[in-house]
């Protein structure tokens, strides 16, 4: 074999404690090294020809870069060397910047480990066999989980773009977080009058199957062929058949249940349609409500219905579809700031609540139509409070994270409060505003500076109920040295939000990672914040991480972009660095099966034999088969026992 | 039940009423009390403010009174006393700190000392608001209190392991048990100024004008405490309080055990209420009131269970 090796400078990255040329020397009296050189920076243009034209001139079989880490510029340079006639998996990268040089600064040191690091990558590659891809068919269908604005946007951008979509949604309606919000920031648009268009367009869509009221249960297969379980809950009323009329709702005798739609502010029938431009238009009736359900005493809706689309024996139905590619936007809820937070009352005062309540009371189509009423005795408030950061930024219960949007949504209802009502006077506790969109900073200056809503910057320690009707919210002001009580008349705690319930169970389900806090992670937070290292499940809007809505609606049409660059070529490429059975030596014992977390494996008999074989579109290539094997029969192609042993080998006799 | 006493400095002597009434109670529900053979000082704030292995030294010598008596646990009913027996326990735990408050005594802790607990928290869960409830022959019907429980009955959360640290209700639920009326007192653990009683008679007159005007605004008619120091404050000192926040209104304090007592039927001699500085007269006319006019009230009741 006659190999070539290139030691990278990185400019002074590397080459500032590392003696790079050094390590070129010792690299040409390594076992079939034709060529070793130095360089400044090997990934550049001028870096990359030097690798090609050596390869030609001196008519090298596999080349050795040892620089950065391969998950920056490994794919960089197997196409270097595809450009140059030889196949991509002749090539081994030897991590000297952050393995050697962003370690410490002893050059001795560092030039030893550098070298030893190109002796071990020199040895694999002597082992190192040509790999070929494989090509596969792809189901031209995207499924897209939640149906909040992300998931709407990535819908609707990949059936504009001719692909057939299932956009699946837990709850009975779509639109998310945002079908509550009265009006947005920074613009103060009425939410539902934005959104409501791309909702139409969704339910009308030609190419969007749109599945309401339904939750996936099981995912199995692989990127181009997904095949997707999902469970449609029984929502009681035949969708074909309702007209949205409401007729059951007017007559529903069970009329005082939590209103979840509403956050549990007001209350609502057993069977209902959350809000009047729902989509789905369409009843549901919730069973823990519904007299008939739990008795089996009533069943007046189902005699006024004018279609006859109540059905009180429905059941759940689980359906299948097979989808090329899964966009997930499940979004986020609020954390329960009543558990953490008791010196706010724990939940026990009814004039303390959260942002998302207070917009549903604000909201024309909420509880109290759009007057902003005190939740304890329906008159209007003239002191209101705002608190931010109720559950972020805060290390004692493990949540440090900024939730992202608080500041600007605090500041829009502040806005809309003084607006409301003339005689008001608005205070928010801050700790720091984060106002970083297009005209975000100029509207919380005019919220400040017009509205005249005055801003504390300082924390609340306790709120407490007067004993008169009141609440006395004692905290600080820090820019005076001061501590400082409001009276007030309602309080509007912002909340701090979390991955949406059961997101970790979904990301288990799709067989994608998440963080510490639930929310899905993505393959590379800066340059690939839509991607996930699961091939063929793509991320949008806040499952990834807390943001508002333009960033929302930009990361939906992102995972839509690569949904549609994945499914518009007519086959997939498979990734040859993956498992595969030798067969002779494959004792049957099921052990590999057992352990693959991906499912890849399965069993087969051959010659009335039980083997193992390897599904090749399925495995992800991680290889805890192949450390299971006790018999070695199924090794990992590139990373073979052989090739990592001989590693171990090189490194233990220097 | 038998339980190791130490009763603290404060009940022989400015809360002799909170340690005469904690007697009779106990007795009627069948608690002996078994009072610490040549018990001293807890420790308390001064030691604690100067020294922790002083205060702790103070506080594991009653420790290990106890232990020798063969006590698993002590009972007390002052919350200081507690949080500094308890803490010199859990800080006794370390090796180096033990040492160097066994050197302050002249006979060595046993390795084991034993738990302490406050008498509300055995009259909560050894005895059982059932059992208490059982006992009650007077309700105390026709009273609305304001359990108000300081800063060290439930806090700090991992030393003193009961109740809730925001939002106590051991107290609230015996009153209830009593028959009382319980308001939503919102400032339940909020500073009566403690030991500033004394350096900085002003900041605990604002703090404690607080507390009663609280209160006074939820339609209390007297703070049922389980401290003497609270009691002190709010009690003793309320005049100074009212002069200092401008009250009109004077709200009896009573310790929690003198209820207790009242319900329970004991005589009044043995609850100590003449040592109240605010007059509980009102208090227990509104109860004999109540009483008067329980019977048509049982009777409502009968008529609607029928």
């Amino acid at each position: 074999m006659k190999l070539g090796v290139f030691i990278c400078h990185c400019g002074s990255n590397i080459g500032a404690t590392v003696d790079c040329q050094t390590v070129a020397k010792n690299a040409l009296t390594f076992p079939d090294v034709a060529f070793a050189t130095d360089t400044m920076y090997t990934c550049s243009e001028p870096g990359q020809a030097q690798i090609v034209n050596a390869i030609k001139e001196h008519n090298l079989d596999g080349v050795v870069v040892a620089s950065c880490t391969p998950r920056m510029h490994e794919p960089t340079f197997r196409r270097t060397l595809e450009r140059a006639g030889l196949n991509k998996y002749m090539f081994e990268m030897a991590n000297i910047r952050e393995h050697v040089s962003w370690i410490g600064r002893d050059t001795e040191a560092n030039t030893n480990k550098a070298t030893e690091l190109v002796r071990i990558a020199v040895e694999k590659l002597r082992r190192n066999n040509p790999l070929f891809s494989k090509y596969f068919d792809a189901t031209k269908r995207v499924m897209v989980i939640g149906a909040g604005v992300a998931g709407i946007q990535a819908a609707l951008d990949c059936a504009d773009a001719g692909l057939e979509v299932v956009l699946v949604e837990r709850e009975n309606h779509i639109g998310g977080k945002m079908a509550k919000l009265d009006k947005t920031f920074p613009t103060v648009d009425c939410s539902s009058c934005i959104l409501g268009p791309k909702m139409v367009d969704v339910a009308q869509h030609p190419k969007i199957k749109l599945l309401a009221a339904s939750e996936v249960t099981k995912v199995s297969g692989y990127v181009g062929n997904f095949e997707v379980a999902i469970k449609r809950r029984a929502t009681y009323v035949d969708w074909d058949k309702c007209t949205g009329c409401g007729t059951c709702m007017e007559k529903c005798p069970s009329k005082k249940n939590d209103d979840l739609f509403n956050e549990c502010v007001g209350k609502t029938t057993a069977i209902n349609i959350p809000f009047p431009q729902a989509i789905p238009k369409k009843a549901a009736i919730n069973p823990k409500y519904c007299r008939k359900l739990t008795s089996g005493k009533c069943g007046v809706c189902a005699k006024v219905c004018p279609t006859g689309a109540i059905n009180y024996e429905m059941k759940d139905v689980d359906v299948t579809e097979t989808v090329g590619a899964i966009v997930a936007a499940t979004g986020y809820d609020l954390m329960d700031w009543k558990s953490y937070y008791p010196e706010y009352g724990g939940g026990r005062y009814p004039d303390v609540i959260t942002a998302l309540q207070y917009e549903r009371i604000m909201s024309a189509s909420g509880p109290s139509a759009g007057h902003i009423v005190r939740p304890s005795d329906g008159k209007e408030p003239k002191s209101i409070v705002f608190i931010q950061c109720v559950g972020s930024r805060d290390r004692s219960i493990d949540r440090p994270y900024c939730s992202g949007f608080c500041c600007m949504y605090t500041a829009k209802q502040a806005f809309m409060t003084r607006d409301h009502i003339q005689d008001s006077k608005c205070y928010v506790f801050y700790m720091d505003i984060r106002a970083p969109g297009k005209m975000y900073d100029e509207f919380t200056r005019r919220v400040i500076e017009e509205s005249k809503v005055e801003y504390i910057r300082g924390r609340v320690s306790v709120i407490e109920p007067d004993g008169k009707g009141q609440y006395i919210v004692r905290g600080v002001d820090t820019l005076l040295g001061k501590p400082v009580e409001v009276k007030a008349d309602l309080v509007v705690l912002a909340v701090g939000i979390e991955a949406s319930h059961g997101a970790g169970k979904l990301a288990e389900t799709l067989h994608i990672s998440y963080d510490h806090y639930g929310f899905f992670m993505e393959s590379h937070v800066k340059l690939r914040p839509v991607e996930t290292n699961t091939a063929g499940v793509f991320l949008a809007g806040v499952a990834q991480g807390a943001k508002d809505i333009p960033a929302s609606v930009a990361q939906g049409s992102a995972a839509a972009a690569k949904v549609i660059g994945l499914l518009s070529k007519d086959k997939l490429e498979s990734d040859p660095q993956i498992s595969s059975v030798n067969i002779a030596r494959c004792v049957g014992c099921g052990k590999c099966i057992k352990v693959c977390p991906f499912q890849a494996i399965v069993e087969q008999t051959i010659r009335g034999e039980k083997k193992a074989q390897v599904i090749e579109a399925v495995c992800q290539g991680c290889g805890l088969c192949s450390a299971t094997c006790p018999q070695g029969a199924i090794q990992l192609s590139h990373f073979t026992d052989n090739q990592i042993l001989a590693e171990v080998d090189a490194l233990c006799r220097s | 039940m038998n339980i190791a006493y130490y009763p603290g400095c404060s009940g022989h002597g400015t809360s002799v009423e909170y340690e005469k009434s904690t007697q009779a109670v106990c007795k009627a529900l069948g608690i002996v009390l078994e009072e610490l053979p040549d018990w001293s000082c807890c420790g308390s704030t001064p030691a604690h403010a100067r020294d922790h292995v002083l205060s702790s030294a103070l506080g594991a010598r009653n420790l290990s009174i106890a232990a020798g008596q063969g006590a698993k646990r002590v009972a007390t009913p002052c919350p200081s006393c507690l949080a500094n027996l308890k803490a010199a326990k859990s800080r006794m735990e370390c090796e180096d700190f033990r040492g160097r408050v066994n050197s302050l005594l002249k006979t060595p802790c046993p390795e084991e000392l034993p738990d302490s607990v406050s008498i509300l928290q055995i009259l909560l869960e050894d005895i059982g608001l059932d059992a208490i409830k059982a006992k009650v022959v007077n309700p105390i019907r026709g009273i609305k209190v304001a359990p108000y429980y300081g800063c060290l009955l439930s806090r700090p959360k991992e030393l003193m392991q009961f109740d809730d640290p925001e939002n106590p209700v051991s107290m609230d639920q015996i009153m209830m048990a009593l028959g009382a009326e319980v308001v939503p007192f919102p400032m339940k653990t909020e500073c009566c100024g403690a030991a500033m009683g004394i350096p900085r008679r002003d900041i605990s007159a604002r703090l404690t004008g607080r507390l009663l005007q609280t209160a006074h605004d939820f339609g209390a008619d007297a703070i049922v405490v389980a401290c003497p120091l609270c009691h002190m404050n709010l009690d003793l000192r309320q005049k100074q309080a009212a002069k200092a926040a401008h009250l009109d209104f004077s709200m009896p304090v009573l310790y929690y055990t003198q209820l207790m007592g009242l319900a329970l039927g004991l005589p009044k001699d043995d609850l100590g209420l003449n040592k109240l500085c605010i007059s509980a007269d009102g208090v227990l006319k509104k109860i004999e009131e109540a009483k008067n006019a329980a019977p048509a009230e049982a009777q409502k009741v009968e008529e609607v269970s029928a």
